[in-house]
């Protein structure tokens, strides 16, 4: 309950930044843009929308994620509105979902509208509802959790600015990761190669959560593949927030 | 009476700068408020009152030293919900209108709807914002936010309340409002821990007061024990008298026109003043006995601290 009246406080405040709409605009002035270069490709041109609108969901989202998050709890220590809310019987964690859950509540509303966008000139191009595009933005949704909670967790010790990069850098870093991958087949057994696996398996792997080329291009995932993605998802989701509520437990509000 | 509030060798310490150098903020405050008394914690800025206040309402942790709010540990949800709190200069959720903020704060003590209707209307009357309950904080001036944040600070209906500065920056009107309530308060059995440097206002309301200079109570007890209720000496305005037949009398100030204020020491020494106008056929304007007042004690001992 305690934690439901902060989360739909957050959504409150969170809805009425601007930044959310300009980032919104520019989401669709994307999707609509892969309509021109879809006309301007030789080859198939569903294809093209689908890729570049599912990259805009997944690229807005996550700016959204970012900037957002990342002013969460600096906002309410900075502003000092944070004072009235821990004086009262509420525990900190609770706090903390609290702010999450309304970020979440937040990004799951703009992703609805950016998706209808999406999905709208999708549909004037092949007049059938396309449902496999619904998983690739679920899983775009489960990412959006992820670095909502990232930039959360840099939010609780960091000014805005240093938390939006290094939550940018997780992003970065996330979805580049599995080059590490390759790398380490390639290199010899050595302390090199040693280090670059205990590295691949400590940074974050973003593309756990894309399933956009094998959806437009009509390949079969097992559902094995999902399954592993949700249960990463909920699990490096719920550490990043532990280690939030750690941090956030112990800090002093001067 | 019972022990409200009970803070023993309180320390606290703060890094500051580039090098993360030590501060000692609180050196050791020990202080206990009794139920149903209105607790002035007086010190100059820079003092320790907000760390101290902070300290016990789980916004900071002490290094070491042990408060009891109601006998609970002070961060236990028994003690929060027993305790109220009105920081110094408050700001609040600006995009929420009065009704929405107090409704919001209510959620966080789980307040029945039925009961939380009827709360936040009477908060509303109780710090005279009923006119402004749809209109959004950011419209707010400082003395309505100040009041606005009185009345989420007693949603809980709390048997103590923590005020820190809440007459800072108000204009007199805004101050004799929040006073008014502070003394509602009393009357209603309440405890309330005061922390202001406006002097005249806490003497005024506060049964018990703790100085407090560079981190160290340096004085507590009743006002009464505190101040001397001795006269210092009588302020004695007056016309029709020469300044030659005043000397030895006391000290003489020349006022407005032919006014003539004279500060007498001694007590024989008014009646011998009061006679001499008398004789003169002159006028007595007014006649001020000094006593000591918080402010000469404040003075003394942030002076000596």
């Amino acid at each position: 309950m305690k934690i439901k009246a902060i989360a739909l406080n957050t959504f409150k405040e969170a809805i009425r930044d601007r930044i959310l709409y300009l980032l919104l605009f520019f989401a669709a002035v994307c999707i609509i843009f892969s309509r021109l270069l879809a006309l301007l490709t030789v080859g198939d041109r569903i294809k093209i929308i689908k890729d570049v609108g599912l990259t805009s969901l997944s690229l807005f989202g996550a700016l959204m994620a970012i900037l957002m998050g990342t002013g969460l709890v600096f906002k309410e220590i900075d502003k000092k509105t944070i004072y009235t809310i821990v004086s009262k019987p509420i525990h900190r964690y609770q706090f903390l979902l609290g702010k999450f859950f309304g970020l979440v509540l937040t990004l799951f509303i703009m992703l609805l509208l950016m998706s209808f966008i999406f999905l709208a000139l999708v549909f004037f191009h092949t007049f059938t509802i396309e449902w496999e595009m619904f998983v690739a933005i679920l899983f775009i949704f489960f990412e959006l959790c992820l670095i909502t909670s990232v930039a959360l967790l840099f939010s609780c010790f960091s000014t805005p600015i240093l938390s939006s990069i290094f939550s940018l850098a997780f992003y970065l870093i996330g979805h580049t990761a599995w080059g590490l991958e390759t790398l380490i087949k390639k290199i010899p057994p050595s302390f090199g190669k040693t280090m670059a696996q205990a590295l691949y398996h400590f940074l974050p792997d973003l593309e756990n959560f894309n399933f956009k080329t094998e959806i437009v291009q009509n390949l079969d995932i097992p559902s094995e593949a999902f399954l592993y993605s949700v249960l990463y998802g909920i699990f490096y989701t719920l550490f990043v927030l532990i280690i939030a509520i750690v941090i956030f437990r112990k800090r002093d509000f001067i | 009476m019972a022990t409200v509030l009970k803070i023993e060798n309180l320390h606290k310490s703060f890094k500051l700068g580039f090098l993360l150098k030590k501060k000692k903020i609180l050196r050791g405050i020990s202080l206990s408020v009794e139920q149903g008394e209105v607790f002035g914690y007086l010190g100059p800025n820079g003092a320790g009152k907000t760390t101290t206040i902070k300290c016990i309402l789980g916004l900071i942790f002490p290094e070491e030293g042990n408060i009891e709010i109601f006998g609970h540990p002070h961060l236990s949800p028994k003690a929060k919900e027993k305790t109220g709190f009105l920081p110094e200069n408050p700001y609040f959720y600006d995009h929420l209108t009065a009704s929405e903020f107090l409704d919001y704060y209510s959620q966080l003590f789980l307040i029945k709807k039925e009961e939380k209707e009827k709360k936040i209307k009477s908060l509303l009357r109780l710090v005279d914002l009923e006119r402004s309950a749809d209109l959004q904080l950011r419209k707010f001036s400082r003395g309505m936010l100040q009041r606005i944040g009185m009345a989420q600070a007693l949603l809980n209906d709390p048997s103590l309340v923590f005020l820190d500065e809440p007459l800072g920056g108000l204009d007199p009107l805004g101050r004799k409002e929040i006073r008014d309530i502070i003394v509602r308060l009393r009357d209603e059995g309440k405890t309330v821990f005061l922390s202001s440097h406006i002097l005249q206002d806490i003497e005024m309301i506060c049964n018990r007061v703790a100085i407090i200079v560079n981190g160290e109570i340096i004085n507590q007890g009743a006002l009464h024990d505190l101040i001397s209720e001795k006269i210092l000496f009588t302020e004695i305005t007056l016309s029709g008298v020469g300044e030659k037949e005043l000397e030895g009398m006391g000290e003489y100030f020349s006022g407005h026109g032919d006014r003539t204020l004279l500060k007498v020491f001694k007590e024989e020494n008014v009646a011998k003043v009061l006679q001499l106008v008398q004789s003169s056929k002159g006028k007595v304007h007014s006649l001020i006995p000094r006593t000591e007042t918080l402010e000469d004690l404040f003075v003394e001992i942030v002076k000596q601290g």
